[in-house]
């Protein structure tokens, strides 16, 4: 009997360092001590709301799929994940799922001595939800939506990584390319940057 | 409502149409809609000869009524021709597929947190959510929440959702193409003159297929307006629908006041025989 390998893919989030909102003009800002206050009909999902398209946001996950050698989509498209949370105004989180924006990337890394090509399945765009602040006695939760639209890329790796130092090595290399082209600030502290 | 007023309306909606964009509809840069009153010979009304289709469901005084509308337009120079709109049979199933999938999605925001009523009778979260929706949805609302779902789900949006986007798409289509040689068609607003009140609450089918005509212009994006053309002998109201092509509005509500000019339609009352509604 063989043992057992382990195998490692990643699905990690990259918060985009924008001014506004990916579909509003809200402030792309991290500030949980004012709950509720970069907000406005388009984040908080009010009905007939339209969501007007961040220019930058799709500049910046362009320059991520190329920085990661994937190829750019000549077509590319929204779609609805439609799923109940109450940090979620809307029910769903647009997202892309058809037709992500990048594919077929691939990142070089070095670990353990030896040189090793991860591959990225694809990179899609999508909205951040909001907040949950739960109530320490457990009585009530509180939702901010701050954070609700701010703009995400998932970058979703081959299960090429084959040890936990290869994922460590893997995250830094990618957090380092990803701040230096000013894509992404980094603060892993802000949930800037989260698997 | 006169024409004018109901122009003077519109041109205030247009307006409105060209704030910026907070809410969804479409803006076309640089473009104005104007008032203007209809000249002789300056509608060309096209009929579905695939109306027919609906022959068999198409009630004969409706049939009537929208003959005689057509005489009106002949009188005033129009040219009314026959088109095809060969999808246009299709527009029921393609519309009960297409607009509860959207409810079902676009409804989902109503779950008691941010939106709708939220219920006191709930033990948690998931509870919440269904009492607070399965009591404040009437329905109707449920039916199509429930068909737009089973549409939408992993295994049958192809089948179904995406099917009939293409659907949609051929629709669509046959409309262009029939702008191409006519500026209005005209067809009965539904195959039987208005119902009574209740008549057709026990039987969401036919009350979908009473949709025949009027939904094509949702599915096509075409702007539809119906107008009084008439009364069926117990004094049930039928209706003339014409359809324009985008952004032609202006041709269509033109295209409405020539009718309302020459007929008294829509200054009479039904008068409901036998009983009340």
């Amino acid at each position: 009997m063989t043992s057992p390998t382990t195998i490692i893919g990643l699905e990690v989030h990259v918060q985009l360092q924008t001014r506004t909102k990916i579909f509003c003009g809200c402030a792309n800002r991290f500030n949980p001590d004012e709950p509720n206050v970069q907000t406005c009909p388009v984040c908080l999902g009010l009905p007939g709301a339209l969501p007007v398209m961040n220019r930058r946001a799709l500049e910046l996950s362009v320059r991520a799929g190329l920085a990661l050698s994937g190829t750019i989509a000549g077509l590319t498209k929204w779609d609805r994940k439609q799923y109940y949370y109450p940090d979620l105004p809307k029910a769903y989180q647009i997202s892309q799922y058809e037709r992500p924006l990048c594919e077929n990337g691939h990142l070089k890394i070095e670990s353990g001595g030896k040189s090793k090509r991860i591959g990225i399945t694809r990179i899609h765009l999508e909205e951040d939800a909001g907040k949950l602040v739960h109530e320490e006695n457990g009585d009530a939760s509180y939702v901010d939506l701050n954070r609700a639209g701010v703009p995400l890329v998932e970058i979703v790796s081959e299960p090429d990584l084959g040890t936990p130092e290869e994922a460590k090595d893997y995250m830094k290399k990618k957090h380092a390319i990803l701040t230096s082209l000013g894509i992404c600030s980094g603060d892993m502290e802000k949930g800037h940057m989260f698997p | 409502m006169n024409h004018l007023l109901r122009h003077l309306l519109y041109e205030h909606v247009a307006a409105c149409l060209l704030e910026p964009p907070q809410t969804t509809f479409v803006v076309r840069d640089g473009s104005w809609f104007y008032g203007g009153v209809a000249r002789r010979g300056d509608v060309f009304l096209g009929r579905n000869k695939f109306l027919d289709h609906f022959g068999d469901g198409l009630d004969p005084e409706v049939r009537e009524a929208v003959e005689r509308a057509l005489d009106v337009y002949r009188g005033l120079g129009a040219d009314v021709q026959e088109i095809e709109l060969p999808h246009s049979r299709f527009a029921v199933a393609c519309y009960y597929l297409v607009a509860p999938s959207e409810a079902s999605s676009n409804l989902a925001r109503y779950d008691g947190i941010h939106y709708g009523r939220r219920t006191d009778d709930h033990d948690g979260l998931v509870e919440m959510y269904s009492n607070s929706r399965g009591t404040a949805f009437g329905t109707e609302v449920k039916r199509r929440i429930m068909l737009g779902t089973y549409a939408l789900s992993a295994g049958y949006y192809d089948a179904y959702y995406l099917k009939a986007q293409k659907v949609r798409r051929l629709i669509r289509q046959d409309y262009s193409r029939a702008f191409a040689d006519v500026d209005v068609i005209a067809s009965p607003v539904a195959p039987t003159p208005a119902v009574r009140l209740g008549q057709l609450t026990d039987d969401p089918l036919q009350m979908y297929l009473a949709d025949a005509y009027t939904i094509s212009a949702n599915l096509a994006g075409l702007p539809g307006v119906s107008i009084p053309a008439g009364f069926s002998q117990d004094g049930r109201p039928i209706g003339l629908q014409l359809l324009a092509n985008s952004f032609a509005e202006d041709r269509l509500l033109r295209a409405a006041a020539m009718h309302e000019r020459e007929t008294d339609w829509h200054l009479a009352t039904p008068t409901f025989a036998g009983d009340a509604c």
